[in-house]
C-alpha cells in the first residue's frame, strides 16, 4: 500500500515509485510517493530515509494552549510521541499552523492579557522563532458593532484566534481576529493589513459577540479557487467571499438559532465551526451553537444533519482525509455545562454526511469526563490510514490512527488545550 | 544613562538578558523613554502601549523611586533620580489574579 495523495491539499507533485511503510501493519511494501510541492530541496529535507533508502512520513501535531505552544511528532505508525514544549510558556497560544507549500514555515498567535498580541514564525518547523508584525489596525474609522445590552460599542482589537496560511503562498496568511475582522500578510508577516470589505459589510452593526468574544475564527479557503474563502463568526454567522476577500456575502441561509429573535435572521448565528474536503469545497459541515449542519452548494442553504446524536450542541467539526463523507464532531451538553454528555467523552462518525452517527469510545475515558473540545482543537492527517486528533480542556490530546476506532492520548497533562492542528511530513 | 526593568515574559520577547540601559536625549519623560525602548527593540512595540493611540495597555504599571507614575501624563518628566541612573524605571504587569 503506498501512500496516498494528501486530498487536503492538491498541490503534489508525483516524485516516482519506491517503497514504503504501510501504516496499518508496519510491513514495507511498494507503492507510489507523492509529495507537497515545495521550494527547491524542500522535499528532500522533508522525507526522512532509513538506511535502506526507504521512505518514512512523520506526523506533526501542533497544540496551542492557555499557556504555552506544543509540538508533539511521531513516525507514521502515531505510537510513540516526542512532546517538545512549553514553547512560549505562559503565553495563550490561540492558533498554531504550517504552510501547506513549506510546512516548515509555521505561524503562530502568542498572546496575554497584559502584553496584548504577537505573532511567532518560524522557518524551520518550530525549532527557532522570531516575532513579526502585530501591528493589527482596522481600516479607517471602525465603526461600532452591537454590544450585549444592543448599545453600538466601537471595534476594539482584542487578539488573533485564527491564522489560515495561504495553499499557495507560504508569505500569504489569513489571520481571524476578535473584534470580529479578517487581516491579511503577504510578506510573511512582516505587515499585516485589514481585509476590511467584510468588517464593513452593510450587517456589520448588527454584529454581536458571543461568550466568548466576537471572534473571526474559522477561515476556509477553496483549494480550487483561492478567491473564494469561508469564514465564520461568533455569533454574526459565515460568510463568503468569491473575489478575493473584496466583497463578502452572508450564508446562513436554513441556519435556526432559536436564541435570536428572528431564528430564520440573515446574520447573528452562533456559527462554532465549519469544515470541507478540498475534494467537494462545495459541500460545507457546520457545527452551530445548537445543530449540525450541511451545505451543498457552498453556504446558499444549509440543512440540518444532526439525526441520532445525543446532543446536537457542540464546537469541532471536521472531514476525514480521504473519505468525503465521513465526518466527526464531539457533542458537548449545554448551554452551561460544556462537558460531554453523562460524563463520556466521545467523538461522534458520521460516514454518511451526516445524519446518521456512531459514537466512537475505545480508549476515550466513558465515566468522570468533564472537559471539553474547542473550537480549533480538532484536526486531521492525511497518511493512509487517516489519523484523527483532538485536544482538551483538560490538557489531553487525544489521537486516532484509525479513522476514529480506537483512541490514545499523546499527552494528558497540558493547560488547557485551544487548538491543534495537524502536518503530514512526508 | 537609564536603567529600565522589564517584566520576564518581555526580557525573553526582547532576548533581553538583565536591565536595558538608555540613552535618552533632554529631560526624559515616561514617552521619550519608550521611544527609545521600542526603537531598541521593535518587537516590544505593542506590548506596552497600543501602537496607534500610544495609551498604556490597562495592566501595565510605571514605577520608579517608589512611587506609581503608571497615570502621570506620558509628557511629564521622570523623577530626577532616573535620568542618571541612580533610580531604576520599572515596568510591570500587574498584579490581576490571572489564571
Amino acid at each position: 500500500m503506498g501512500r496516498s495523495d494528501c486530498n487536503r491539499c492538491k498541490n503534489w507533485a508525483a516524485t516516482g515509485v519506491s517503497k514504503v511503510r504501510d501504516n496499518s501493519i508496519g510491513e514495507w511494501t511498494a507503492g507510489r510517493i507523492r509529495a507537497h510541492r515545495k521550494f527547491p530541496g524542500q522535499a528532500a529535507r522533508d522525507h526522512r530515509a532509513d538506511q535502506e533508502g526507504v521512505i518514512v512520513s512523520t506526523v506533526r501535531v501542533l497544540v496551542g494552549t492557555k499557556k504555552g505552544a506544543f509540538v508533539l511528532t511521531s513516525d507514521a505508525m502515531r505510537m510513540k510521541w516526542g512532546v517538545e514544549g512549553p514553547l512560549f510558556a505562559g503565553w495563550e497560544m490561540y492558533h498554531v499552523k504550517g504552510s501547506p507549500v513549506d510546512p516548515d514555515r509555521l505561524y503562530a498567535s502568542q498572546c496575554s492579557g497584559w502584553f496584548g498580541q504577537m505573532i511567532q514564525r518560524s522557518n524551520d518547523g518550530g525549532k527557532s522563532w522570531e516575532p513579526v508584525d502585530n501591528k493589527f489596525v482596522y481600516d479607517g474609522i471602525p465603526g461600532t458593532h452591537q454590544w450585549f445590552d444592543g448599545t453600538q460599542h466601537p471595534w476594539e482589537f482584542k487578539r488573533v484566534w485564527h491564522l489560515e496560511p495561504s495553499l499557495t503562498d507560504p508569505d500569504m496568511v489569513y489571520a481571524g481576529v476578535e473584534d470580529a475582522a479578517m487581516f491579511r500578510t503577504t510578506d510573511g508577516g512582516a505587515s499585516w493589513h485589514e481585509m476590511s470589505g467584510l468588517r464593513n459589510h452593510n450587517t456589520g452593526p448588527q454584529w454581536s459577540p458571543g461568550a466568548g468574544g466576537l471572534g473571526l475564527h474559522t477561515i476556509l479557503i477553496d483549494p480550487t479557487n483561492p478567491q473564494r474563502i469561508f469564514i465564520a463568526i461568533s455569533a454574526a454567522g459565515a460568510f463568503r467571499t468569491e473575489d478575493g476577500g473584496t466583497t463578502w456575502k452572508p450564508i446562513n441561509k436554513g441556519l435556526r438559532s432559536q436564541y435570536i429573535p428572528d431564528p430564520d435572521a440573515e446574520i447573528g448565528h452562533c456559527v462554532h465551526r465549519i469544515a470541507l474536503h478540498p475534494s467537494r469545497p462545495n459541500v460545507l459541515f457546520m457545527q452551530k451553537h445548537w445543530d449540525v449542519m450541511r451545505s451543498d452548494d457552498a453556504g446558499d442553504s444549509w440543512h440540518e444533519v444532526s439525526g441520532n446524536l445525543p446532543t446536537d450542541f457542540g464546537f469541532v467539526v471536521d472531514v476525514h482525509a480521504h473519505e468525503p463523507e465521513t465526518i466527526y464532531v464531539v457533542p458537548i451538553k449545554s448551554d452551561s455545562e460544556h462537558f460531554p454528555v453523562d460524563g463520556k467523552l466521545q467523538v461522534y462518525r458520521s460516514k454518511t454526511g451526516g445524519n446518521e452517527w456512531e459514537a466512537l469510545t475505545s480508549g476515550l475515558p466513558q465515566e468522570n469526563c468533564y472537559v471539553n473540545v474547542l473550537r480549533d482543537a480538532m484536526a486531521v492527517d492525511s497518511m493512509d490510514s487517516c489519523g484523527i486528533y483532538f485536544g482538551t480542556t483538560g490538557g489531553q490530546v487525544y489521537a486516532s490512527a484509525d479513522s476514529g476506532d480506537t483512541w490514545n492520548a499523546i499527552v494528558r497533562d497540558l493547560p488547557a488545550v485551544l487548538s491543534v492542528e495537524v502536518q503530514t511530513l512526508s | 544613562m537609564i536603567r529600565v526593568e522589564l517584566p520576564a515574559h518581555l526580557r525573553t520577547l526582547g532576548q533581553i538578558t538583565g536591565e536595558v540601559q538608555l540613552e535618552v536625549e533632554g529631560i526624559p519623560t515616561q514617552a521619550s523613554l519608550l521611544d527609545a525602548l521600542e526603537a531598541r527593540y521593535p518587537m516590544l512595540q505593542g506590548t506596552l502601549r497600543d501602537h496607534t493611540t500610544k495609551q498604556r495597555r490597562p495592566f501595565i504599571r510605571f514605577f520608579a523611586c517608589e512611587e506609581d507614575l503608571s497615570h502621570n501624563r506620558p509628557e511629564d518628566p521622570l523623577p530626577e533620580a532616573v535620568a542618571p541612573g541612580k533610580e531604576p524605571f520599572w515596568i510591570v504587569g500587574a498584579i490581576t489574579g490571572g489564571s
